[in-house]
C-alpha cells in the first residue's frame, strides 16, 4: 500500500499567545514547535497500517524549513520517506490554499490511503483533511476511532454527539484521525540513527494565495475577578448564594 | 439582502438548537436564510423553520443513508442555485465535517468555531478563536461564498413570522464513504459541547470511582454533562470525548463547575469563555482559581456530595 501521513508543525500546547506589534499576527518568538497532536496519531496509524499491509509510508508536510525536525522524527518512528513542501508563511497559510498545495502533492505522488489528524492545534480549522479529499474526489472519514482496511475498503469507527457511527468507504480516502484510534509510538534509538539514512525532501511547489485575510489579533477579554467562597462543604451555601443571587445561572 | 445558506440538524422531527443559533447568527448579520435538511423528519423539522427566521427549506430526500461526500455535494449545489453569499453550520462533528467539504466544492476557505459573524461590504466578517481560544482572530474572506460553522452556545436563536417556503430535491446516493450504523448514546446523556452546565473532573478526584459523585452532580442538574481534564482521559479514567481542552473540546457552557482540575494552560484555553466558571480544589494556589468566578478550597469528596445536595433541594423547590 501506498500511505501518506500529513502533519503540520504547530506551537506546543504550553505556549503563551502574545501578540505581534502589528495587531494582527502572533509574536512566535518565544514558541516551540511539536508535531501536533492529532497529527502523531496520524503517523502512528499509518506506520501500522503499513506493517498489518505491507508499503511504504510517506511523512508529507507543509512547512517551514525547520520542520525538517519534526518530520524527521515520524520517519525515526517507522515512515520511509518525508517531503516538505517549503513554505515560510505556512502557519498562516489558510486551510484551502494548505488543501490545493497538499492535494496537488498527493496526486502526483499517489496513495491509497492518505492518514490526518483531525485538527492542527494551531489554527483549530479541522478542514484539511476533507478538502484534500474532495479536491481528489475521494472517499474521506473524519475524526476516526478505529479502522480497519481489507479488498480495497475500510470500516472505521467515528463519534458524533448521537453515538458512534460506523462508515463504510472505498480506497482511496483521506482518514482523519482522533484520539484513541491508537498509542502514537516513541522513536527507538534504531529508527533515530535509521532515519538519518532515509530520504528527506524540500521541495518548492506552486504557491495558491490565501482568502483569509485576518484584521486583528486580540488576547480574550481577561474575566473579571472571581473569589474564594470559603473552605470545605461549609461554603456550599455561600456558593449556592452567589449562583442564584449574582451569577443568575441557578 | 444576502442569501445565506445554513445546514440544518435535526432530531425528534425538530431542529437542533445548535443549528438553530446558526440560523440566528445569519439573521442577526441581516441575511435571508435558506436552509437545507436532510434524513428521516427533516419535512418536519423543516415546517417549523419559519418560527425561528428561516425564509426557505430545501429538504434532500431520498438517501437511505447518510454520506458526508455525497451531502456536501449537494448543499453546495443548494448553495449555488439560491446564490448564497455564505454557507454555515453549526459546529458540532456533523457541522464540522460537511462545512470543509462544502467549502472545497465552493472554492472557498473556512471558518471553524466562529463565536462572531456579521455582514461587512459584499461579504461577512467573522470572530474565531486560535490555539483552542488563546488567542481570537477578526478575519475577512475573498472567497465566493463565505464559509463558517458557529460556535454551540455562542449566539442566540432569533425568531420568525412562522411562514418558510418548502421544497424537496433528490439527494444524492453515490457516496463514497457511507455511514452504515449507529450505535445511539443513551438517552439523556448531553454532549459537553452542547451542556448548559458542565461538571468536569480532574485528578483530584484520585481515580474513576471519584466521578460518580460527579454524576450525580450532574443529574442534580439535570440538563448537565460531565467533562475530564487531559490528565484524567490520559489515565484511562473517562473518555476522550468527555475531555475539555485544546486537544479535547472547547465549550462554553453557561455554568462550568471544575472539581480537582489544577488548570494546565491547555485545559483552561477549552473553558475560559464559560458563562460563569466554579472551582473546587485542595490547592489555594492551584491556577483554575485565578479565572474562577467562584472558589471553594477544600476535599473534593467533601464539598461535591454537599454541592449536589443543596443542588437537589434547589431544583425540588422548582
Amino acid at each position: 500500500m501506498k500511505i501518506i501521513a500529513c502533519i503540520k508543525r504547530v506551537p506546543t500546547t504550553d505556549a503563551q499567545a502574545r501578540i505581534a506589534p502589528d495587531g494582527r499576527s502572533l509574536d512566535t518568538s518565544a514558541f516551540q514547535y511539536m508535531t501536533s497532536f492529532y497529527d502523531e496519531i496520524a503517523v502512528e496509524q499509518a506506520i501500522q497500517t503499513k506493517e498489518a499491509a505491507g508499503g511504504e509510508v510517506t511523512v508529507l508536510t507543509l512547512g517551514p524549513a525547520a520542520a525538517t525536525k519534526e518530520v524527521r522524527e515520524c520517519i525515526a518512528k517507522g515512515a520511509d520517506a518525508g517531503i516538505i513542501l517549503a513554505d515560510s508563511d505556512w502557519a498562516l497559510r489558510d486551510c484551502r490554499a494548505t488543501a490545493k498545495v497538499l492535494a496537488a502533492k498527493i496526486s502526483e505522488l499517489g496513495a491509497d490511503i492518505v492518514f490526518a489528524g483531525k485538527m492542527a492545534t494551531d489554527l483549530d480549522n479541522s478542514a484539511v483533511g476533507q478538502m484534500v479529499a474532495t479536491l481528489l474526489d475521494w472517499a474521506c472519514v473524519a475524526d476516526v476511532t478505529a479502522i480497519t482496511i481489507a479488498d480495497g475498503k475500510g470500516t472505521a469507527k467515528r463519534e458524533t454527539e448521537d453515538g458512534v457511527e460506523t462508515v463504510e468507504f472505498a480506497l482511496p480516502a483521506v482518514i482523519t484521525c482522533n484520539k484513541g484510534l491508537n498509542e502514537p509510538r516513541y522513536a527507538g534509538l534504531k529508527g533515530i540513527m535509521a532515519a538519518k539514512k532515509k530520504p528527506l525532501d524540500e521541495t518548492a511547489f506552486e504557491a495558491v494565495a490565501n482568502q483569509v485575510e485576518v484584521s486583528s489579533l486580540d488576547l480574550p477579554p481577561p474575566r473579571a475577578a472571581g473569589r474564594i467562597v470559603g473552605a470545605g462543604a461549609a461554603a456550599v451555601p455561600a456558593l449556592i448564594d452567589a449562583l442564584r443571587n449574582e451569577a443568575q445561572v441557578l | 439582502m444576502k442569501n445565506v445558506l445554513v445546514y440544518v440538524e435535526h432530531a425528534d422531527g425538530a431542529a437542533r438548537r445548535a443549528s438553530l443559533e446558526c440560523i440566528g447568527a445569519a439573521r442577526a448579520a441581516g441575511a435571508t436564510v435558506v436552509c437545507a435538511l436532510t434524513g428521516p423528519g427533516a419535512g418536519g423539522a423543516a415546517a417549523g423553520l419559519g418560527a425561528h427566521g428561516a425564509s426557505k427549506a430545501v429538504c434532500l430526500t431520498g438517501a437511505e443513508r447518510f454520506s458526508p461526500d455525497a451531502l456536501a455535494k449537494d448543499l453546495a449545489a443548494v448553495a449555488r442555485e439560491h446564490g448564497a453569499k455564505a454557507f454555515l453550520a453549526a459546529a458540532s462533528i456533523t457541522g464540522r465535517d460537511l462545512a470543509a467539504r462544502v467549502a472545497a466544492h465552493l472554492d472557498s476557505a473556512l471558518f471553524t468555531d466562529c463565536t462572531g459573524f456579521a455582514a461587512e461590504g459584499d461579504g461577512f466578517r467573522v470572530t474565531r478563536p486560535w490555539l483552542a481560544g488563546k488567542v481570537i482572530a477578526q478575519c475577512t474572506s475573498s472567497a465566493p461564498v463565505f464559509c463558517a460553522t458557529t460556535r454551540v452556545n455562542a449566539f442566540a436563536a432569533a425568531s420568525g413570522d412562522g411562514a418558510v417556503e418548502l421544497s424537496e430535491k433528490p439527494a444524492s446516493t453515490d457516496g463514497k464513504a457511507v455511514v452504515v450504523a449507529l450505535a445511539a448514546k443513551e438517552g439523556g446523556v448531553l454532549d459537553v459541547k452542547e451542556a448548559p452546565v458542565v461538571v468536569s473532573g480532574g485528578r483530584g478526584l484520585k481515580g474513576p470511582e471519584g466521578f460518580a459523585m460527579l454524576e450525580e452532580l450532574a443529574a442534580a442538574f439535570g440538563q448537565a454533562a460531565v467533562g475530564a481534564s487531559r490528565a484524567v482521559v490520559d489515565a484511562g479514567w473517562r473518555p476522550h470525548a468527555e475531555q475539555v481542552g485544546q486537544t479535547g473540546k472547547v465549550v462554553s457552557p453557561a455554568l462550568y463547575i471544575a472539581v480537582g482540575i489544577s488548570g494546565a494552560i491547555q485545559h483552561l484555553a477549552g473553558m475560559k469563555t464559560s458563562g460563569t466558571i466554579v472551582a473546587i480544589n485542595k490547592d489555594r494556589e492551584a491556577p483554575i482559581f485565578k479565572l474562577a468566578d467562584y472558589g471553594i478550597v477544600g476535599d473534593a469528596f467533601e464539598v461535591v456530595p454537599e454541592l449536589t445536595k443543596a443542588v437537589r433541594a434547589l431544583k425540588a423547590q422548582g
